[in-house]
């Protein structure tokens, strides 16, 4: 099985700070990773360099065989990507966005206009696609964003947060639907909710102060640590002088 | 072309669906009117032609296209929507110039609503309507100018104050250059200087113009006007998006 998702060295420096350093990993079909840390690990700019937003300082990512920087807009075809808090143009309705998404994605008429009711469908936004998205709560905003980075139905998806913002229903929802999909998705998702990863996530990477610190399946990092938690685990890894 | 057409339909689009068309249009007609028949003497000058009208328009340009550029990228970039929209599958040029020829639509829009002038000095006289078709070209080209001048400041900045701010600061520089007031000015250290100035100046070459007169170099003064903003603001775009 070939990885659909691989990032070698991939180091990202602002001045002096080095916010990513030297990450390396790949994520096959049927995995569902999810990147752990604390606020300002990093997870974020590995994500944004992964989505051919930011330009690495060195190393280099590939997205089904596509360089990133390289095949820059072969590797997005391929993407699905949430960018961080999901942002969206308010000033659009729900239906418009999506259909502006659809037609960069390269459908058009019935097909464009299936792409949208699949994506609609599948992030539960019926009761609100003609409403401009400034005039949306958070939860469903959030899933205006899911809808844009699901409406291709790409082999590859990244998700930043996806699940911040939700109430717990809607989290519950979204859970599944990242479940029902995984089997044929190399999928990334960053969290800071520790249960999600235990729920969802076939593996997850713990990175802190920029450097990958744990790779594994949720359960061989919860034994790293006596309690058998991940909670404690992830502390432990991610603070030097852990209590 | 396919994706540049997208790009400026949903640009053009959110003009729309703001009260900023309603605005720019509301202002710029009465700003040219006022102008052009109080200041501008339409009627004491007792010349069938649209003279005062050509005159005034650059600088009502000069105050209202950088309004309508200011938001091009720094509201992208304040939004975050400029993660979303670099991270489809579309080139950073096609963005570019999709935003661009979105505004310059706009422009159009607004530069044809003037049409009662037209109306009425054919009442009025027999003017020289090729005069005035070139007119109005030229018209179009220097909005064009200062359109891409504000796109690039656009992306230089979260801001849209200090979007706007060099925005005319910078067209106003292009306009008054081939004035005694900047040429003297440079002539006295260096004549070379003022020529260049001068040669650079979009007031100039619009003079040409509203004569009735369309030069080659006229229009390729524009076009690599035009393309050497355009170009810049790519290379902003390249720069400064993910700061």
């Amino acid at each position: 099985m070939t990885a659909l998702i691989e990032i070698e060295g991939l180091t990202k420096r602002f001045g002096t700070f080095t916010a990513v350093d030297n990450v390396s990993f790949q994520v096959e079909r049927g995995e569902v990773l999810g990147f752990l840390g604390p606020n300002g690990a990093g997870k974020s700019t590995t994500m944004r360099m992964l989505a051919g937003f930011m330009t690495p300082t060195a190393g280099t990512a590939r997205i089904c065989g596509h360089d990133v920087q390289a095949d820059s807009v072969a590797a997005r075809r391929m993407l699905g990507f949430l960018p961080e808090g999901a942002p969206t143009y308010p000033d659009m309705t729900v239906a418009g966005f999506l259909r502006f998404v659809a037609s960069v994605r390269g459908y058009s008429g019935g097909e464009a206009a299936d792409r949208v009711e699949h994506a609609i469908g599948l992030t539960t936004l019926a009761g609100v696609r003609l409403q401009p998205v400034e005039t949306l709560s958070k939860g469903f905003k959030r899933r205006v964003g899911l809808a844009q980075s699901l409406l291709h139905d790409p082999p590859v998806l990244v998700l930043d947060e996806p699940t911040d913002g939700l109430d717990p229903n809607q989290k519950h929802e979204v859970r599944e639907l990242i479940a029902r999909m995984a089997p044929e998705k190399a999928i990334v998702i960053s969290t800071h909710i520790l249960e999600e990863v235990d729920a969802l996530c076939t593996r997850a990477i713990i990175i802190a102060n920029g450097r990958i610190v744990a790779d594994g399946t949720p359960a061989e990092l919860e034994k790293r640590h006596p309690s058998g938690k991940l909670d404690d685990a992830f502390r432990a890894m991610t603070q030097p002088r852990a209590a | 072309m396919r994706m540049v057409r997208i790009i400026a339909r949903r640009e053009l689009a959110g003009y729309f669906a703001t009260p900023v068309a309603a605005v720019f249009i509301v202002i710029f007609l009465a700003l040219q009117g006022v102008l052009t028949f109080n200041l501008g003497n339409f009627f004491d000058r007792n010349q069938a032609d649209l003279v005062p009208f050509f005159n005034f328009l650059p600088w009502v340009y000069l105050l209202l296209i950088p309004a309508l550029t200011m938001r091009l990228w720094a509201e992208e970039r304040r939004l975050g929507t400029i993660e979303l929209l670099l991270t489809l599958p579309i080139t950073q040029g096609q963005a570019v110039v999709g935003k661009f020829l979105a505004a310059w639509a706009f422009c159009a829009i607004a530069l044809a609503l003037t049409f009662p002038f037209i109306i009425t000095v054919n009442i009025l006289g027999k003017p020289d309507n090729g005069v005035i078709a070139t007119g109005y070209a030229g018209g179009l080209l220097v909005a064009g100018a200062f359109l891409s001048i504000g796109s690039a400041l656009s992306a230089a900045t979260k801001n849209q104050v200090i979007a706007f701010v060099l925005g005319v600061a910078v067209c106003f520089l292009f306009a008054v250059a081939s004035y005694p007031l900047v040429t003297d000015f440079l002539a006295k250290s260096s004549p070379l200087l003022a020529e260049i100035a001068r040669r650079l100046s979009v007031a100039e070459r619009f003079q040409g113009f509203t004569r009735g007169v369309i030069a080659l170099r006229d229009l390729i003064y524009f076009a690599s006007f035009i393309g050497f903003w355009l170009f810049l603001n790519t290379v902003i775009v390249e720069h400064r998006k993910a700061d």
